[in-house]
Formats: structure tokens, C-alpha cells, sequence
């Protein structure tokens, strides 16, 4: 409660009934889940959504492993959540008691740290550095389990004794020294074909003002990581797009062309890099991140600086030299055009529809303001590509885990974290059967959040994948779904069914102006494929595209 | 200078808890490092364990390993203590057969390498000694034509020398002037 918290997602059993009971007599909204991997994407969604550390309680045992998916996703891509669980009686632990499970060895690996408290007197400075923990550096999940006789005991409480130890939640240690500033500032100011790739760490610092003002001071493009989406505005000169194995080609291109890289808050992912020996070979590389163990983990770099973003940009900004680089820009707008050319929006109408119109449709009609919670899949990557997103923190989306049926619940924890805000889920017709029971939480809470499944009928990512390498060869990729329009109408919730382009608008426009959640099942052509696309492992120039319209039956050029 | 395949030698503090152990060693196994040894043993502080541990490493992954230990909660200090500026020991109890004809010649080859000889049996000598892993290889090297019957050995402890030392202990210091009321039950 002290610390801020307004909200759990939760799903109550025997080990954690003693807390849920005292829950009760304080002003905090519990949103009961279906399942507890449910309650813990609720949480990261929250997070994300509004930089509030998320909350997900849990019973032992099968309640605690439930956990686990969401839990590593939230640590692959940095997310601030607390999970709690409960555990059998401190003089059970370790005698296969019932519902007794090893949950803090079990996550070990998956959180930024995890707590087993045995004595009442210990919860409340634990809860407090789990807060901490939590937030502070690189942001992660954290796990307390609690045992219920910790729960059951009560003891006195004095918020400033149960501080956290400060030993363990230290600030960052490095602050960068003036060698290592007048470094960075003679490569940015020797480069003539730089390139800021923007990641995730941007947002979690709030360093947007600071890349802007980098990247229009000195003239530099600046391409984004699937998580860095909303880092820089979309509709900014500068701005390049996603980059990596369904970035845009021009974005891959002057990559693999420039001469320098300002890595902010990345990790160099191989969905990023591709063929890491092959990868911007002509670049120097100045890589900033607060966590140092990144810095030269997959890509050697020239100057690694370690720090929070808002902090070391903001000592290095002012002495950056103001520039232009008309030659490097244009080069990067003649790339853009033959982009263009091969562009779905820009083919023929055939009478298809699309998933890419929907993106696009879907970012005309909610003016790029939506909140845009995906799913994992092919969707995922129309959605990074034709929905510009504008400001931070409007695209929530799994990337280092790549966690299917994270949507559905990301987007309800998003919601009750920005209750103003428009909600949009995006999911495929896979992911989004992986957590569909959670349109009962929706329903239970009397949310409001919109809800497209991109309904192709195949897992359509897998199936690309079978096309490409594996001589479409379609291993368990069909895939059975049923009415989507009933299931979310026998939960009571409003849903139409698209099939063609023209319906698209409408229907996005009547469930926008409709209070209350509602779902629309976009029935899209079966068979698309995400372009471009560097194989995994591949040169990240060496970018399979989408045949172009002038040469449609042309072979795809590898 | 060490060359990049050097093993590298990470003198670790740690808080005396529970599941610290488990955390660091996951941590190794987690990222893929091949621990050589590790040790782990009291400080002259209360509450705080010190670990030497030694992997085999290049350089760069050398320099994440110490930047992952430091993520870790209960790690207090992390130190890569590689190269000539400390001190590394091992202690190895070597039993080696020896009857009554050869015990004496094994007892000499002990004195050569000032190994104590800790038990006598009929049929066989327990000898210890420490030192640095030269030297206890060549202790094996020329007990082995004997019969060597079992080895056991307590992996590497290291310490800085000097001046040096003192530096770090101050630094370790400033760390332990902060007040610290809390345990854990982990």
C-alpha cells in the first residue's frame, strides 16, 4: 500500500489465503484472473503501460508455476513487476507438502532477485526492497514467496525501520569519466553516416527529450528496436522505423552502411543484428546502456558508456556539435523509394484483405493515439510496421521472450493502469486462444478494451517460416478456431466478424464509439507473408522482400 | 598481461545467506562460463563470505562475468584479481602408495616440495601440501610412478598484495559504513 500500489491482478488458493483476508480492509482494486500466467502479463502490462511497478499475487504450487511465463517475459524485456506468492508453513517447506513447490529455485534464473520469507517480521522490509529492486537500474521482475504462517503471524510495523538495505539497492556504479565523453563526441562528430538505434532502455529512463535533441542537433536517423518503437516519434523527419528481421529495408540498409552506431538502451538481439560477424562492418559503435554486463556482450564496441540514459545522454548532448548530413539522408530517401514500390498498401486491390490494412487502417482510425497491446506473431510485425506510433509507451508488446497469448492480458493490466487511455489488442488467431479466458476478467472488471484478431487460420509466423526453409511443408501450422464473434458474445461482450477491406473502418468506428469491450475478428487472407525478412542467422542485408508490382511474378530476391 | 585464454581469477564477497551459493553457481550455468574452481569461506567480517572462483575465460567474457556478479543482490564487492598483483593458493591431499620399501624415497620427494606427510598407513602415505597449481602438478607428476590413490583438492584461494589491497579494503569499507539492520531469510 505505502508503496503506491492501487491495484493487483490475483487468483487466490490455500497458501495465500491469509493475505488475500487482510487485503480486504484496504483501498486496493483486486482483479481476479483465469489463470495466474494471466495475472502476471496483467502486471507487466500495467508496467509498461505507465512505468508503475506491477503487481500479481498467486497461491503455492501450481498457483507459483503458473507464473513462470510471465514472469520471464518480464525479464527479458526489463519490465518492473512484483509477483507474490504464497508458500506452505515454514515448518513444511521441503516435505513435498501439498501444493508445495521450489518456486524461488524454480525462477532463479528469471528474476532480478527473488525472496523466501519464513518470519512475519521480515515481510514488510522485503516487500519494500522488492519495490526497489524492482524499479531501480535495469528494471525486472521480482518474486517474494511468503510462507503462511509469515502471513498468519502479525507483528509491529514501522514503515522507516523496514527501509531497504541500501547494499542492495544501490544506484548504478559508473558515471562516465571525460576521457570517455570526449571519445563518444569525436565519433559522433567524425561520422558521416551515423545511425542511433533506439531500444527499450530509452523509455524505461524517460531519455525521449535527449535522443530527439541528439538526434536533430547532430542530423542523425535514428532506427528503433521493436521495443524502442515510440521512443521517437514516427512522423519525425528523422525518424527510420524498426529495424532488424522485419525492419524495413532501408532501415537495414544504412546500417549496414554507416559508419557509425549509437546503441542507446539496446541489446543487440540476433533478431537485431542477424549475422553478428556481417553486422554494420564498416561502424564504429558507441553503445550506452545502465547495465554493463551489455556493453560488448554480442557486438564488440569502440566506447561502451554505463549509466542511465537520461544521465549520461544528458552530459554528452550539449557537447555534441550542431550538423547536418544531407548526403547520408538522401541516400537513405532513395533507399525509402524502392521500398515504396514493393509496399502491400501500394499493390493493387484485388479484393483481399490484408492483415497490413488493418495496421493501417486501424493507426488512420484511432490517429496513431491508441495504446497497441500485440501478441506475438506475424501481426506483431505488421503492426510494428504500419502503426506509427508517436509518443512512448503506446506499443506493448513481447519481444525478447516472444511469449504468445501475451496480448489479451497485457492489454487488460494496460487499461487499468490508463483508464483513459484507448486500448487496442492485436493478436492472431494462435495467441490469442492461449489466454481467451481472461475475456471473463474482462467482462467480471466491466473493461473497455478493443479487441482485432488478425484470423488467418494458420500459426502464421511458423508457416511463413515452413514456406521459406522448409519447402512449405505445413507441420501443425493449420490451425481449427471457432467463432470468435460467438465466444466473446457468450461472455457477453459486443463483436463483429470482417472480410473485406471495405468493412474494415466501419467496424473499427462502431467499436470505438461503443463503451465497453469489444471484439472484431478480421477473417484476412490466409496465406501472407511478413516482408521483408532476414532468415535467422542471415546478413541482416540479405533481406528476403516482397516481390514488387512491376515484377510480381518475379522470384523473391534473396 | 594475461593472454586471452587465462584462467581468471574473481575474488567475490558475498552476504552469508542461504541460496548465495546457488545463485552465483546458476549464474555461471546460466551464461554458458566453465567455473575451475570455487571456493568459498568466513571472512574477518561477520555475516560476509568470501569466494575465489576461477573460470575459464577470454578477456571480454571475463569483464561480463564481474559486470553479472555485481547485478547479483547479495554480491558486495567483485574483484578480478587475474595476473601478477595476488597471491593464488591451493591445498591438495594426495594419498599415494607406498610400502614399506618405497616410503622412504616418497618421503623425500614430499620434503622437496615441503609436503607434510599427514598419515601413514602400511600400504600407503597421505601427504599435503599448497601452493600454486604448478607446483602441486609437479608434486603429482613425480608421485604418480608410486600409484596415486586419491586426490583431493580445495580449489583456489587468492588475495591481492599490498598496496593494492589496501585500496580495495577501503573501498569495502565505505561499503560497510552503511548501516545494515536487516537479514533475510533466504
Amino acid at each position: 500500500m505505502r508503496e503506491g500500489v492501487t491495484d493487483i491482478f490475483g487468483y487466490p488458493g490455500g497458501a495465500i489465503l491469509p493475505a488475500y483476508d487482510a487485503m480486504l480492509d484496504f483501498p486496493i482494486r483486486h482483479i481476479l484472473v483465469r489463470h495466474e500466467q494471466g495475472a502476471t502479463h496483467m502486471a507487466d502490462g500495467y508496467a509498461r503501460a505507465s512505468g508503475r511497478v506491477g503487481v500479481a499475487i498467486a497461491t503455492s504450487g501450481p498457483g507459483a508455476t503458473n507464473m513462470v511465463t510471465g514472469i520471464a517475459t518480464a525479464m527479458m524485456d526489463s519490465s518492473p513487476i512484483v509477483c507474490i506468492t504464497g508458500q506452505v508453513g515454514s515448518r513444511l517447506i521441503g516435505s513435498d507438502a501439498f501444493q508445495e513447490t521450489d518456486i524461488t529455485g524454480i525462477t532463479l534464473p528469471i528474476t532480478k532477485h527473488n525472496y523466501l520469507v519464513t518470519r512475519p517480521d521480515d515481510v514488510a522490509k522485503t516487500v519494500r526492497e522488492a519495490f526497489a529492486v524492482a524499479t531501480q537500474g535495469r528494471p525486472g521482475p521480482v518474486l517474494i514467496d511468503i510462507t503462511k504462517d509469515a502471513q498468519q503471524a502479525s507483528c509491529e510495523f514501522e514503515w522507516e525501520k523496514a527501509a531497504p538495505n541500501p547494499r542492495h539497492v544501490g544506484v548504478p556504479r559508473a558515471a562516465i569519466s571525460d576521457t570517455e565523453r570526449r571519445q563518444a563526441l569525436e565519433l559522433i562528430h567524425d561520422a558521416k553516416r551515423p545511425v542511433i538505434l533506439a531500444g527499450h532502455g530509452i523509455l524505461l529512463s524517460g531519455a525521449m527529450p535527449f535522443v530527439r535533441e541528439l538526434a536533430e542537433r547532430a542530423g542523425i536517423p535514428v532506427a528503433m528496436t521493436l521495443l524502442g518503437i515510440g521512443a521517437f516519434p514516427a512522423s519525425h523527419p528523422l525518424n527510420l522505423g524498426m529495424m532488424g528481421m522485419h525492419g524495413e529495408a532501408w532501415v537495414n540498409t544504412a546500417i549496414q552502411e554507416a559508419d557509425l552506431l549509437i546503441a542507446l538502451g539496446m541489446r543487440f538481439d540476433d533478431r537485431v543484428t542477424g549475422n553478428v560477424r556481417t553486422y554494420a562492418r564498416q561502424a564504429k559503435k558507441i553503445h550506452i546502456d545502465i547495465d554493463a554486463a551489455e556493453i560488448g556482450k554480442i557486438v564488440a564496441v569502440d566506447v561502451g558508456l554505463v549509466g542511465d540514459l537520461c544521465d549520461v545522454l544528458g552530459a554528452l548532448v550539449p557537447g555534441v556539435e550542431p550538423g547536418r548530413r544531407d548526403e547520408w539522408i538522401a541516400r537513405i530517401d532513395t533507399l525509402k523509394g524502392d521500398s515504396a514500390v514493393r509496399d502491400i498498401q501500394n499493390l493493387p486491390d484485388h479484393g483481399h484483405l490484408y492483415a497490413a490494412h488493418v495496421m493501417k487502417d486501424l493507426w488512420h482510425a484511432t490517429n496513431g493515439r491508441a495504446v497497441v497491446v500485440t501478441d506475438v506473431g506475424q501481426h506483431q510485425m505488421w503492426e510494428a510496421q504500419y502503426y506509427h506510433h508517436e509518443s512512448p509507451r503506446t506499443l506493448i508488446t513481447s519481444g525478447g521472450l516472444g511469449t504468445m497469448g501475451f496480448a489479451l492480458p497485457a492489454a487488460i493490466g494496460a487499461k487499468v493502469s490508463r483508464p483513459d487511455a484507448e486500448v487496442w489488442t492485436i493478436a492472431g488467431d494462435g495467441g490469442f486462444q492461449m489466454t481467451m479466458a481472461e475475456l471473463a476478467t474482462i467482462k467480471q472488471e466491466n473493461l473497455d478494451v478493443k479487441i482485432a484478431v488478425i484470423n488467418n487460420g494458420y500459426l502464421g509466423m511458423v508457416r511463413q517460416w515452413q514456406e521459406f526453409f522448409y519447402e512449405r511443408r505445413y507441420a501443425a501450422t493449420p490451425l481449427l478456431s471457432p467463432d470468435f464473434a460467438k465466444v466473446a458474445e457468450a461472455y457477453g461482450l459486443r463483436a463483429f466478424t470482417v472480410k473485406t477491406r471495405g468493412d474494415v473502418i466501419p467496424a473499427i468506428e462502431a467499436a470505438r464509439s461503443h463503451q465497453g469491450t469489444v471484439l472484431i475478428d478480421f477473417q484476412v487472407e490466409q496465406e501472407d507473408t511478413v516482408y521483408p525478412m532476414v532468415p535467422a542467422g542471415a546478413d541482416l542485408h540479405a533481406m528476403i522482400r516482397r516481390p514488387s508490382a512491376i515484377a510480381e511474378t518475379a522470384m523473391e530476391e534473396v | 598481461m594475461t593472454t586471452p585464454r587465462d584462467p581468471h581469477v574473481f575474488v567475490v564477497d558475498v552476504e552469508d545467506e542461504p541460496g548465495v551459493l546457488t545463485r552465483v553457481s546458476s549464474l555461471f550455468r546460466r551464461r554458458g562460463f566453465n567455473i575451475v574452481s570455487l571456493t568459498v569461506g568466513a571472512t574477518e567480517r561477520p555475516g560476509i563470505s568470501r569466494m575465489t572462483i576461477v573460470v575459464d575465460a577470454p578477456d571480454v567474457a571475463a569483464r561480463r562475468i564481474e559486470a553479472h556478479l555485481w547485478k547479483l543482490v547479495n554480491v558486495i564487492r567483485v574483484e578480478d584479481v587475474t595476473g601478477g598483483a595476488s597471491v593464488r593458493r591451493e591445498l591438495v591431499m594426495v594419498k599415494v602408495s607406498a610400502d614399506a620399501e618405497a616410503r622412504t624415497h616418497v618421503m623425500k620427494l614430499a620434503e622437496v616440495f615441503r609436503a607434510r606427510v599427514i598419515d601413514v598407513a602400511p600400504e600407503s602415505l597421505i601427504l599435503e601440501t599448497t601452493g600454486t597449481s604448478d607446483k602441486i602438478a609437479g608434486l603429482l607428476d613425480v608421485l604418480r610412478p608410486f600409484g596415486v590413490l586419491e586426490v583431493a583438492r580445495s580449489g583456489h584461494v587468492a588475495m591481492v598484495r599490498g598496496a593494492q589491497a589496501g585500496q580495495a579494503r577501503a573501498a569495502v569499507d565505505d561499503t560497510d559504513a552503511v548501516p545494515d539492520n536487516v537479514s533475510y531469510s533466504v
